[in-house]
Protein backbone atom coordinates (compact mmCIF):
# COMPACT_ATOMS: atom_id res chain seq x y z
CA UNK A 1 0.00 0.00 0.00
CA UNK A 2 1.25 3.36 -0.94
CA UNK A 3 0.05 7.01 0.37
CA UNK A 4 -0.02 9.60 -2.01
CA UNK A 5 0.42 13.18 -0.81
CA UNK A 6 -0.05 15.93 -3.53
CA UNK A 7 0.65 19.54 -3.18
CA UNK A 8 -1.61 21.79 -5.58
CA UNK A 9 -2.57 24.92 -6.29
CA UNK A 10 -5.57 25.75 -4.52
CA UNK A 11 -7.42 26.64 -7.81
CA UNK A 12 -6.92 23.16 -9.09
CA UNK A 13 -8.71 21.52 -6.24
CA UNK A 14 -12.32 20.70 -7.99
CA UNK A 15 -10.42 18.96 -11.20
CA UNK A 16 -8.68 16.94 -9.82
CA UNK A 17 -11.27 15.71 -7.63
CA UNK A 18 -13.39 15.05 -10.54
CA UNK A 19 -10.34 13.62 -12.09
CA UNK A 20 -10.19 10.78 -9.23
CA UNK A 21 -13.11 9.94 -9.19
CA UNK A 22 -13.01 9.33 -13.05
CA UNK A 23 -10.68 6.50 -12.46
CA UNK A 24 -12.36 5.15 -9.03
CA UNK A 25 -10.51 6.74 -6.34
CA UNK A 26 -13.05 6.58 -3.36
CA UNK A 27 -11.35 8.18 -0.68
CA UNK A 28 -9.30 10.64 0.40
CA UNK A 29 -8.06 13.74 2.58
CA UNK A 30 -7.81 17.06 1.84
CA UNK A 31 -6.01 19.81 4.14
CA UNK A 32 -5.49 23.58 3.42
CA UNK A 33 -1.90 24.14 3.90
CA UNK A 34 0.65 27.01 3.42
CA UNK A 35 4.25 26.88 2.05
CA UNK A 36 6.26 27.36 -1.39
CA UNK A 37 8.96 26.20 -3.16
CA UNK A 38 10.63 28.25 -5.17
CA UNK A 39 7.60 30.24 -5.34
CA UNK A 40 8.28 33.81 -4.70
CA UNK A 41 5.34 35.28 -2.34
CA UNK A 42 3.69 38.67 -2.93
CA UNK A 43 3.95 42.03 -0.67
CA UNK A 44 0.95 43.86 1.04
CA UNK A 45 0.41 47.11 2.37
CA UNK A 46 -1.43 48.03 4.90
CA UNK A 47 -1.41 51.72 5.91
CA UNK A 48 2.21 52.51 4.83
CA UNK A 49 3.38 49.52 6.32
CA UNK A 50 4.59 46.43 3.44
CA UNK A 51 4.01 42.71 4.91
CA UNK A 52 6.05 40.13 2.65
CA UNK A 53 3.52 37.05 2.09
CA UNK A 54 5.77 34.08 1.32
CA UNK A 55 3.94 31.21 2.71
CA UNK A 56 1.04 30.62 0.33
CA UNK A 57 -2.39 29.17 0.63
CA UNK A 58 -2.40 25.50 -1.06
CA UNK A 59 -4.22 22.29 -1.12
CA UNK A 60 -2.81 19.12 0.09
CA UNK A 61 -4.41 15.68 -0.50
CA UNK A 62 -3.27 12.68 0.89
CA UNK A 63 -4.56 9.78 -0.44
CA UNK A 64 -3.61 5.75 0.29
CA UNK A 65 -3.76 3.42 -2.55
CA UNK A 66 -3.50 -0.23 -3.72
CA UNK A 67 0.17 -0.28 -5.48
CA UNK A 68 -1.31 -1.48 -8.53
CA UNK A 69 -3.63 2.04 -8.07
CA UNK A 70 -0.89 3.97 -7.71
CA UNK A 71 0.38 5.02 -11.46
CA UNK A 72 -2.86 5.87 -12.13
CA UNK A 73 -3.40 8.66 -9.52
CA UNK A 74 -0.27 9.88 -9.82
CA UNK A 75 -0.87 10.96 -13.84
CA UNK A 76 -4.42 11.95 -12.77
CA UNK A 77 -2.90 14.57 -10.47
CA UNK A 78 -0.25 15.52 -12.00
CA UNK A 79 -1.95 15.85 -15.78
CA UNK A 80 -4.77 17.69 -14.43
CA UNK A 81 -3.14 19.86 -12.14
CA UNK A 82 -0.47 21.22 -13.97
CA UNK A 83 0.26 24.89 -15.05
CA UNK A 84 3.50 24.69 -16.10
CA UNK A 85 4.48 27.92 -13.90
CA UNK A 86 6.75 27.45 -10.58
CA UNK A 87 4.07 27.21 -8.15
CA UNK A 88 2.08 23.88 -9.69
CA UNK A 89 3.27 21.58 -6.33
CA UNK A 90 4.60 18.52 -5.76
CA UNK A 91 3.51 14.73 -5.37
CA UNK A 92 5.33 12.56 -2.54
CA UNK A 93 5.20 8.55 -2.28
CA UNK A 94 5.75 6.68 0.82
CA UNK A 95 5.12 3.45 1.80
CA UNK A 96 2.36 2.30 3.88
CA UNK A 97 2.55 -0.47 6.75
CA UNK A 98 -0.41 -0.98 7.64
CA UNK A 99 -4.34 0.47 7.44
CA UNK A 100 -7.52 -0.38 9.58
CA UNK A 101 -11.10 0.14 8.54
CA UNK A 102 -12.38 1.63 12.02
CA UNK A 103 -16.13 0.51 12.06
CA UNK A 104 -15.31 -3.37 11.15
CA UNK A 105 -11.43 -3.52 11.32
CA UNK A 106 -10.73 -4.81 7.91
CA UNK A 107 -7.92 -4.38 7.85
CA UNK A 108 -4.62 -4.52 4.62
CA UNK A 109 -5.70 -3.62 1.19
CA UNK A 110 -9.14 -4.34 2.08
CA UNK A 111 -9.46 -1.34 4.51
CA UNK A 112 -8.81 1.05 1.45
CA UNK B 1 -85.76 114.66 36.32
CA UNK B 2 -84.95 111.41 37.90
CA UNK B 3 -85.99 109.89 34.50
CA UNK B 4 -83.85 111.84 33.02
CA UNK B 5 -80.84 111.15 35.55
CA UNK B 6 -81.65 107.86 34.84
CA UNK B 7 -81.71 107.82 31.06
CA UNK B 8 -78.74 110.16 30.82
CA UNK B 9 -77.06 107.36 32.99
CA UNK B 10 -78.08 104.45 30.89
CA UNK B 11 -76.90 106.42 27.85
CA UNK B 12 -73.12 107.16 29.43
CA UNK B 13 -73.34 103.31 30.73
CA UNK B 14 -73.79 102.29 27.02
CA UNK B 15 -71.44 104.28 25.58
CA UNK B 16 -69.10 102.27 27.76
CA UNK B 17 -70.31 99.17 26.38
CA UNK B 18 -68.23 98.84 23.37
CA UNK B 19 -65.26 99.15 25.70
CA UNK B 20 -66.73 96.51 28.16
CA UNK B 21 -66.85 94.13 24.80
CA UNK B 22 -63.71 94.81 23.62
CA UNK B 23 -61.64 94.11 26.64
CA UNK B 24 -63.56 90.72 26.33
CA UNK B 25 -62.76 89.84 23.36
CA UNK B 26 -59.10 91.91 24.22
CA UNK B 27 -58.65 88.90 26.97
CA UNK B 28 -60.05 85.70 24.71
CA UNK B 29 -57.56 86.63 22.31
CA UNK B 30 -54.41 87.34 24.50
CA UNK B 31 -55.25 84.03 25.74
CA UNK B 32 -55.46 82.28 22.37
CA UNK B 33 -51.93 84.18 21.38
CA UNK B 34 -50.46 83.09 24.70
CA UNK B 35 -51.99 79.19 23.18
CA UNK B 36 -50.71 79.38 20.01
CA UNK B 37 -47.32 80.52 20.98
CA UNK B 38 -47.09 77.91 23.43
CA UNK B 39 -47.89 75.37 21.01
CA UNK B 40 -45.14 77.07 18.45
CA UNK B 41 -42.45 76.47 21.42
CA UNK B 42 -43.74 73.08 21.71
CA UNK B 43 -43.71 72.33 17.91
CA UNK B 44 -39.85 73.84 17.98
CA UNK B 45 -38.63 71.80 20.96
CA UNK B 46 -40.36 68.43 19.00
CA UNK B 47 -38.80 69.29 15.77
CA UNK B 48 -35.40 69.84 17.67
CA UNK B 49 -35.61 67.34 20.10
CA UNK B 50 -36.56 64.54 17.92
CA UNK B 51 -33.05 65.19 15.70
CA UNK B 52 -31.26 65.49 19.17
CA UNK B 53 -32.16 62.21 20.18
CA UNK B 54 -31.64 61.02 17.08
CA UNK B 55 -28.18 62.77 17.18
CA UNK B 56 -27.27 61.14 20.49
CA UNK B 57 -28.40 57.53 19.37
CA UNK B 58 -26.19 57.97 16.49
CA UNK B 59 -22.78 59.12 18.39
CA UNK B 60 -23.66 56.35 20.28
CA UNK B 61 -23.76 54.23 17.73
CA UNK B 62 -20.05 55.61 16.73
CA UNK B 63 -18.50 54.25 19.54
CA UNK B 64 -20.45 50.65 19.49
CA UNK B 65 -20.38 49.41 16.93
CA UNK B 66 -18.63 51.48 14.93
CA UNK B 67 -14.94 52.44 16.75
CA UNK B 68 -15.50 49.05 18.24
CA UNK B 69 -15.30 47.55 14.53
CA UNK B 70 -13.05 49.54 13.46
CA UNK B 71 -10.35 48.92 15.64
CA UNK B 72 -11.20 45.33 16.14
CA UNK B 73 -10.47 44.79 12.37
CA UNK B 74 -6.89 46.58 12.91
CA UNK B 75 -5.76 44.36 15.24
CA UNK B 76 -4.53 40.54 15.31
CA UNK B 77 -7.40 38.00 15.72
CA UNK B 78 -6.08 37.22 19.24
CA UNK B 79 -7.16 40.43 20.57
CA UNK B 80 -9.93 41.41 18.87
CA UNK B 81 -12.59 41.09 21.84
CA UNK B 82 -9.69 42.81 23.92
CA UNK B 83 -9.98 45.76 21.30
CA UNK B 84 -13.65 45.86 21.72
CA UNK B 85 -14.20 45.24 25.06
CA UNK B 86 -11.75 48.23 25.56
CA UNK B 87 -14.44 50.42 23.43
CA UNK B 88 -17.53 48.86 25.02
CA UNK B 89 -16.33 49.04 29.00
CA UNK B 90 -16.33 52.82 28.15
CA UNK B 91 -19.64 53.08 27.16
CA UNK B 92 -21.33 51.58 30.18
CA UNK B 93 -18.43 53.13 32.68
CA UNK B 94 -18.24 56.61 31.28
CA UNK B 95 -21.89 56.88 31.52
CA UNK B 96 -22.16 56.25 35.35
CA UNK B 97 -19.30 58.77 35.40
CA UNK B 98 -21.21 61.42 33.88
CA UNK B 99 -24.47 60.87 35.57
CA UNK B 100 -22.65 61.02 39.08
CA UNK B 101 -19.89 63.81 38.17
CA UNK B 102 -19.09 64.31 34.80
CA UNK B 103 -22.19 66.72 33.45
CA UNK B 104 -21.47 68.81 36.19
CA UNK B 105 -17.55 68.91 35.57
CA UNK B 106 -18.26 69.76 31.80
CA UNK B 107 -21.25 72.07 31.34
CA UNK B 108 -22.14 73.30 35.42
CA UNK B 109 -20.96 76.70 36.41
CA UNK B 110 -17.26 76.83 37.89
CA UNK B 111 -14.14 78.58 36.98
CA UNK B 112 -12.88 79.58 33.22
CA UNK B 113 -11.27 76.16 33.10
CA UNK B 114 -13.65 73.45 34.66
CA UNK B 115 -16.91 73.27 35.88
CA UNK B 116 -18.57 73.18 39.30
CA UNK B 117 -20.48 70.33 41.18
CA UNK B 118 -24.12 72.26 40.54
CA UNK B 119 -25.47 69.03 39.01
CA UNK B 120 -23.91 66.17 40.82
CA UNK B 121 -26.26 63.58 40.25
CA UNK B 122 -27.53 65.37 37.59
CA UNK B 123 -29.33 67.71 39.95
CA UNK B 124 -31.32 70.44 38.20
CA UNK B 125 -31.00 68.65 34.95
CA UNK B 126 -34.81 68.23 34.51
CA UNK B 127 -36.64 68.51 30.83
CA UNK B 128 -37.19 72.00 30.99
CA UNK B 129 -34.29 73.46 28.30
CA UNK B 130 -31.17 75.17 29.85
CA UNK B 131 -31.25 78.10 27.99
CA UNK B 132 -27.51 78.67 27.92
CA UNK B 133 -27.06 75.39 25.99
CA UNK B 134 -29.84 74.62 23.93
CA UNK B 135 -32.90 76.65 24.54
CA UNK B 136 -35.58 74.63 22.40
CA UNK B 137 -34.55 71.12 24.06
CA UNK B 138 -35.08 69.63 27.25
CA UNK B 139 -31.92 69.98 29.31
CA UNK B 140 -31.61 66.15 29.53
CA UNK B 141 -31.61 65.48 26.18
CA UNK B 142 -28.60 68.11 25.55
CA UNK B 143 -27.05 66.03 28.65
CA UNK B 144 -27.54 62.92 27.06
CA UNK B 145 -26.12 64.10 23.76
CA UNK B 146 -22.66 65.47 25.31
CA UNK B 147 -22.50 62.07 27.15
CA UNK B 148 -21.52 60.22 23.96
CA UNK B 149 -19.02 62.38 23.03
CA UNK B 150 -17.01 61.72 26.85
CA UNK B 151 -17.93 58.23 26.05
CA UNK B 152 -16.23 58.08 22.43
CA UNK B 153 -13.59 60.34 23.17
CA UNK B 154 -11.24 58.06 25.31
CA UNK B 155 -12.41 55.12 23.15
CA UNK B 156 -9.82 57.01 20.66
CA UNK B 157 -7.22 56.90 22.60
CA UNK B 158 -7.32 52.65 22.73
CA UNK B 159 -6.55 52.45 18.92
CA UNK B 160 -2.97 53.81 20.57
CA UNK B 161 -2.25 50.95 23.32
CA UNK B 162 -3.70 48.45 21.51
CA UNK B 163 -2.64 44.75 22.17
CA UNK B 164 -0.82 45.42 24.92
CA UNK B 165 -2.39 47.16 27.76
CA UNK B 166 -3.82 45.59 30.89
CA UNK B 167 -8.08 45.63 31.04
CA UNK B 168 -7.49 47.00 34.75
CA UNK B 169 -4.98 49.64 33.93
CA UNK B 170 -7.38 50.77 30.92
CA UNK B 171 -9.81 50.93 33.11
CA UNK B 172 -8.77 53.02 35.88
CA UNK B 173 -7.07 54.84 33.01
CA UNK B 174 -9.97 56.49 32.01
CA UNK B 175 -11.81 57.06 34.57
CA UNK B 176 -8.74 59.47 35.29
CA UNK B 177 -8.32 60.49 31.86
CA UNK B 178 -12.08 61.47 31.51
CA UNK B 179 -11.92 63.77 34.91
CA UNK B 180 -8.46 65.44 34.39
CA UNK B 181 -8.48 66.08 30.44
CA UNK B 182 -11.58 65.50 29.03
CA UNK B 183 -14.26 67.31 31.22
CA UNK B 184 -11.84 70.57 31.45
CA UNK B 185 -10.90 70.80 27.93
CA UNK B 186 -14.97 70.63 26.88
CA UNK B 187 -15.74 72.96 29.91
CA UNK B 188 -13.35 75.46 28.34
CA UNK B 189 -14.65 74.95 24.82
CA UNK B 190 -17.99 74.57 25.49
CA UNK B 191 -19.60 75.40 28.96
CA UNK B 192 -20.69 78.16 30.55
CA UNK B 193 -17.84 80.85 31.32
CA UNK B 194 -15.15 78.73 29.76
CA UNK B 195 -12.01 80.34 28.73
CA UNK B 196 -12.32 79.32 24.99
CA UNK B 197 -16.12 79.14 24.74
CA UNK B 198 -16.79 80.96 21.43
CA UNK B 199 -20.59 81.88 22.32
CA UNK B 200 -20.37 81.97 26.48
CA UNK B 201 -18.04 84.25 27.12
CA UNK B 202 -14.27 83.03 26.57
CA UNK B 203 -11.48 85.05 27.01
CA UNK B 204 -10.09 83.12 23.71
CA UNK B 205 -13.63 82.17 21.99
CA UNK B 206 -12.21 79.46 19.71
CA UNK B 207 -14.32 77.74 17.13
CA UNK B 208 -14.66 74.17 17.34
CA UNK B 209 -18.16 72.97 16.63
CA UNK B 210 -18.47 69.40 17.23
CA UNK B 211 -14.88 68.56 19.15
CA UNK B 212 -11.71 69.24 17.09
CA UNK B 213 -9.93 70.09 20.39
CA UNK B 214 -12.30 68.46 22.79
CA UNK B 215 -12.65 65.22 21.16
CA UNK B 216 -9.71 64.51 18.46
CA UNK B 217 -6.41 66.67 19.62
CA UNK B 218 -6.78 65.64 23.34
CA UNK B 219 -7.33 62.23 22.37
CA UNK B 220 -4.91 61.56 19.43
CA UNK B 221 -2.48 63.21 21.48
CA UNK B 222 -3.00 61.36 24.50
CA UNK B 223 -2.50 58.40 22.43
CA UNK B 224 1.27 59.28 21.43
CA UNK B 225 1.93 59.77 24.81
CA UNK B 226 1.04 56.30 25.99
CA UNK B 227 2.29 55.01 22.46
CA UNK B 228 5.88 56.31 23.47
CA UNK B 229 5.19 55.70 27.44
CA UNK B 230 3.85 51.86 27.07
CA UNK B 231 6.25 51.45 24.17
CA UNK B 232 6.42 48.91 21.53
CA UNK B 233 4.53 45.83 20.98
CA UNK B 234 6.72 42.87 21.36
CA UNK B 235 8.16 42.16 17.80
CA UNK B 236 7.57 45.46 16.17
CA UNK B 237 8.29 47.03 13.96
CA UNK B 238 9.87 43.20 12.59
CA UNK B 239 7.08 41.00 12.91
CA UNK B 240 4.08 41.19 10.85
CA UNK B 241 0.98 42.71 12.17
CA UNK B 242 -1.35 42.70 9.52
CA UNK B 243 -5.32 43.69 10.11
CA UNK B 244 -7.11 39.95 11.17
CA UNK B 245 -9.90 41.65 9.32
CA UNK B 246 -9.98 44.62 7.34
CA UNK B 247 -14.03 43.44 6.69
CA UNK B 248 -14.95 44.52 10.31
CA UNK B 249 -12.79 47.39 10.11
CA UNK B 250 -14.78 48.29 6.54
CA UNK B 251 -18.05 47.89 8.54
CA UNK B 252 -17.10 49.93 11.12
CA UNK B 253 -15.31 53.12 9.06
CA UNK B 254 -19.18 53.14 7.52
CA UNK B 255 -20.68 53.44 10.70
CA UNK B 256 -18.51 56.12 11.79
CA UNK B 257 -19.67 57.86 8.76
CA UNK B 258 -23.40 57.86 9.17
CA UNK B 259 -22.75 57.75 13.14
CA UNK B 260 -20.83 61.41 12.24
CA UNK B 261 -23.82 63.17 11.13
CA UNK B 262 -24.95 62.53 14.19
CA UNK B 263 -21.87 64.05 15.66
CA UNK B 264 -21.54 67.13 13.76
CA UNK B 265 -25.03 67.96 12.59
CA UNK B 266 -26.23 67.14 15.79
CA UNK B 267 -24.13 69.68 17.22
CA UNK B 268 -26.13 72.28 16.09
CA UNK B 269 -28.26 71.44 18.68
CA UNK B 270 -31.53 71.96 16.93
CA UNK B 271 -32.91 70.63 13.87
CA UNK B 272 -32.58 73.94 11.24
CA UNK B 273 -30.79 75.30 8.71
CA UNK B 274 -27.16 74.96 10.72
CA UNK B 275 -28.00 71.28 11.79
CA UNK B 276 -28.29 71.26 7.36
CA UNK B 277 -25.33 72.96 7.20
CA UNK B 278 -23.08 71.15 9.42
CA UNK B 279 -24.45 67.65 7.40
CA UNK B 280 -23.46 68.91 4.21
CA UNK B 281 -19.85 69.76 5.14
CA UNK B 282 -19.16 66.49 7.55
CA UNK B 283 -20.32 64.41 4.54
CA UNK B 284 -18.07 66.56 1.56
CA UNK B 285 -15.19 66.29 3.97
CA UNK B 286 -15.51 62.71 4.78
CA UNK B 287 -15.52 61.97 0.61
CA UNK B 288 -12.96 64.32 -0.34
CA UNK B 289 -10.85 63.00 2.02
CA UNK B 290 -11.09 59.56 1.06
CA UNK B 291 -10.48 61.12 -2.50
CA UNK B 292 -7.20 62.54 -1.37
CA UNK B 293 -6.17 59.57 0.91
CA UNK B 294 -6.90 57.25 -1.91
CA UNK B 295 -4.87 59.73 -4.48
CA UNK B 296 -1.65 59.92 -2.25
CA UNK B 297 -1.45 55.98 -1.53
CA UNK B 298 -2.20 55.17 -5.54
CA UNK B 299 0.72 57.74 -6.68
CA UNK B 300 2.81 56.26 -4.06
CA UNK B 301 2.33 52.88 -4.08
CA UNK B 302 0.89 51.92 -7.18
CA UNK B 303 -2.30 50.81 -6.12
CA UNK B 304 -5.44 52.20 -3.58
CA UNK B 305 -6.33 50.20 -0.70
CA UNK B 306 -9.39 49.32 0.64
CA UNK B 307 -7.93 49.99 4.15
CA UNK B 308 -6.81 52.84 2.96
CA UNK B 309 -9.96 54.77 1.25
CA UNK B 310 -11.68 53.92 4.67
CA UNK B 311 -9.04 55.68 6.45
CA UNK B 312 -8.81 58.89 4.94
CA UNK B 313 -12.71 59.00 5.33
CA UNK B 314 -12.27 59.35 8.69
CA UNK B 315 -9.32 61.43 8.74
CA UNK B 316 -11.88 64.02 6.88
CA UNK B 317 -14.52 63.10 9.03
CA UNK B 318 -12.04 64.65 11.92
CA UNK B 319 -10.85 67.17 10.08
CA UNK B 320 -14.51 68.98 9.26
CA UNK B 321 -15.53 68.03 13.05
CA UNK B 322 -14.43 71.63 14.38
CA UNK B 323 -15.35 73.36 11.25
CA UNK B 324 -18.87 71.68 10.30
CA UNK B 325 -20.79 73.97 11.69
CA UNK B 326 -18.84 77.31 10.08
CA UNK B 327 -18.02 76.52 6.91
CA UNK B 328 -18.99 76.49 3.51
CA UNK B 329 -19.49 73.40 1.21
CA UNK B 330 -16.90 73.60 -1.10
CA UNK B 331 -14.20 74.87 1.79
CA UNK B 332 -15.85 71.43 3.31
CA UNK B 333 -14.62 69.54 0.27
CA UNK B 334 -11.17 71.67 0.24
CA UNK B 335 -10.80 70.81 4.46
CA UNK B 336 -11.22 66.91 3.47
CA UNK B 337 -8.68 66.77 0.50
CA UNK B 338 -6.26 68.29 2.72
CA UNK B 339 -6.60 66.03 5.95
CA UNK B 340 -6.88 63.19 3.47
CA UNK B 341 -3.66 63.79 2.10
CA UNK B 342 -2.09 65.20 5.41
CA UNK B 343 -3.22 62.19 7.40
CA UNK B 344 -2.19 59.68 4.85
CA UNK B 345 1.72 61.34 5.29
CA UNK B 346 1.10 61.52 8.79
CA UNK B 347 0.56 57.57 8.79
CA UNK B 348 2.62 55.99 6.37
CA UNK B 349 5.63 58.20 6.55
CA UNK B 350 6.11 59.95 9.47
CA UNK B 351 5.22 57.32 11.48
CA UNK B 352 7.47 54.88 9.90
CA UNK B 353 10.42 57.74 10.20
CA UNK B 354 9.96 58.29 13.81
CA UNK B 355 9.36 54.64 14.83
CA UNK B 356 6.41 54.78 17.48
CA UNK B 357 4.06 52.26 17.53
CA UNK B 358 0.60 54.17 17.54
CA UNK B 359 -0.76 50.83 16.92
CA UNK B 360 -4.23 51.98 15.07
CA UNK B 361 -3.19 55.09 14.02
CA UNK B 362 -4.90 57.33 16.87
CA UNK B 363 -2.12 60.20 16.31
CA UNK B 364 -1.70 60.33 13.04
CA UNK B 365 -5.45 60.29 12.57
CA UNK B 366 -7.55 62.24 15.13
CA UNK B 367 -4.23 63.99 16.80
CA UNK B 368 -2.82 65.46 13.52
CA UNK B 369 -6.30 65.33 12.09
CA UNK B 370 -7.78 67.68 14.33
CA UNK B 371 -5.35 70.03 14.62
CA UNK B 372 -5.42 70.94 11.03
CA UNK B 373 -8.76 70.91 11.22
CA UNK B 374 -8.85 73.48 13.89
CA UNK B 375 -6.89 75.70 12.24
CA UNK B 376 -8.30 75.48 9.00
CA UNK B 377 -11.52 76.33 10.90
CA UNK B 378 -9.98 79.46 12.08
CA UNK B 379 -8.70 80.11 8.29
CA UNK B 380 -12.75 79.00 6.61
CA UNK B 381 -15.31 80.02 8.95
CA UNK B 382 -18.06 81.95 7.56
CA UNK B 383 -20.35 84.57 9.52
CA UNK B 384 -23.28 83.62 6.60
CA UNK B 385 -23.15 79.97 7.67
CA UNK B 386 -23.20 80.65 11.65
CA UNK B 387 -22.95 84.27 12.91
CA UNK B 388 -21.50 83.56 15.93
CA UNK B 389 -19.81 86.52 16.43
CA UNK B 390 -21.59 89.50 17.21
CA UNK B 391 -20.46 93.09 18.58
CA UNK B 392 -22.49 95.15 21.53
CA UNK B 393 -25.15 96.36 18.94
CA UNK B 394 -26.07 92.47 17.35
CA UNK B 395 -24.35 93.62 14.24
CA UNK B 396 -22.60 90.39 13.05
CA UNK B 397 -18.67 89.94 13.02
CA UNK B 398 -16.89 88.31 10.69
CA UNK B 399 -15.85 84.70 11.66
CA UNK B 400 -12.39 83.34 9.58
CA UNK B 401 -9.61 84.55 8.42
CA UNK B 402 -10.94 84.69 4.81
CA UNK B 403 -13.83 86.88 6.17
CA UNK B 404 -11.12 89.20 7.40
CA UNK B 405 -10.91 88.23 10.86
CA UNK B 406 -7.14 87.36 11.04
CA UNK B 407 -7.14 87.24 14.75
CA UNK B 408 -9.49 83.93 15.03
CA UNK B 409 -6.10 81.60 14.13
CA UNK B 410 -4.75 83.27 17.02
CA UNK B 411 -7.71 81.58 19.29
CA UNK B 412 -7.74 78.69 17.14
CA UNK B 413 -3.78 78.05 18.12
CA UNK B 414 -4.54 79.01 21.66
CA UNK B 415 -6.94 76.38 21.56
CA UNK B 416 -5.50 73.95 20.03
CA UNK B 417 -1.89 74.42 22.55
CA UNK B 418 -3.93 74.32 25.34
CA UNK B 419 -5.13 70.98 24.38
CA UNK B 420 -2.23 69.41 23.05
CA UNK B 421 -0.45 70.66 26.59
CA UNK B 422 -3.42 69.15 28.87
CA UNK B 423 -3.21 66.15 26.88
CA UNK B 424 0.55 65.77 27.33
CA UNK B 425 0.66 66.91 31.18
CA UNK B 426 -2.61 64.60 32.25
CA UNK B 427 -1.50 61.78 29.81
CA UNK B 428 1.57 61.71 31.45
CA UNK B 429 0.41 62.18 35.14
CA UNK B 430 -2.03 59.76 34.81
CA UNK B 431 0.01 57.13 33.32
CA UNK B 432 2.64 57.28 35.78
CA UNK B 433 -0.30 56.74 38.81
CA UNK B 434 -1.75 53.86 36.96
CA UNK B 435 1.95 52.24 36.47
CA UNK B 436 2.50 52.61 39.62
CA UNK B 437 -0.28 50.95 41.24
CA UNK B 438 -1.86 48.82 38.86
CA UNK B 439 0.40 48.61 36.00
CA UNK B 440 0.29 49.28 32.28
CA UNK B 441 1.64 46.54 30.13
CA UNK B 442 0.57 42.80 30.07
CA UNK B 443 2.87 40.54 31.15
CA UNK B 444 5.17 39.19 27.99
CA UNK B 445 3.34 36.01 27.87
CA UNK B 446 -0.19 37.42 28.37
CA UNK B 447 1.06 39.63 25.10
CA UNK B 448 1.80 36.21 23.04
CA UNK B 449 -1.43 34.69 24.23
CA UNK B 450 -3.23 37.58 22.90
CA UNK B 451 -5.46 39.79 24.87
CA UNK B 452 -8.96 37.79 24.92
CA UNK B 453 -8.12 34.42 26.34
CA UNK B 454 -5.21 36.84 28.69
CA UNK B 455 -7.43 39.53 29.78
CA UNK B 456 -11.00 38.02 29.41
CA UNK B 457 -10.50 34.21 29.19
CA UNK B 458 -12.59 34.42 25.79
CA UNK B 459 -11.83 33.44 21.88
CA UNK B 460 -13.16 35.84 19.75
CA UNK B 461 -13.89 33.08 17.17
CA UNK B 462 -14.21 29.40 17.45
CA UNK B 463 -14.04 27.81 14.67
CA UNK B 464 -12.62 24.56 15.49
CA UNK B 465 -12.95 21.40 14.51
CA UNK B 466 -14.11 19.35 17.07
CA UNK B 467 -17.72 20.54 18.26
Amino acid sequence: MTKVEAIIQTSKLEAVKDALREIGVEGMTVLEARGHGRQKGHTEVYRGREYTVDLLPKIKLELVLADDMVERVVNAIATTARTGKIGDGKIFLSRVDEAIRIRNDDRGERAL
Amino acid sequence: MRRFAATGLLLLLSLFAPFFAYSQTNDASAARIAQLEQRLTDAQTSADNSWMLTSSALVLMMTGPGLALFYGGLVRKKNVLGTMMQSFALMALITVLWAFFGYSLCFGSGSSFVGGLHHLFLRGVGLQPEPAYSPTIPHQTFMVYQLMFAIITPALISGAFAERMKFSAMVLFMVLWSILVYDPMAHMVWGKGGFLNASLGGQFPALDFAGGTVVHVTSGVSALVCALYLGKRLGYPQEAMPPHSVVLSFIGACLLWVGWFGFNAGSALGSGPLATSAFVATHFGAAAAAVGWSAAEWLRNGRPSALGAISGAVAGLVAITPAAGFVKPMPALLIGLIAGVFCYFMVAVVKARFGYDDSLDAFGVHGAGGTLGALLTGIFAASAVNPIFKDAQGNVLPSGLLEGNARQLLNQSVAVLIAWGLAIVGTLIILKIVDVTVGLRVSEDAEIQGLDLSQHGEEGYFWEVST
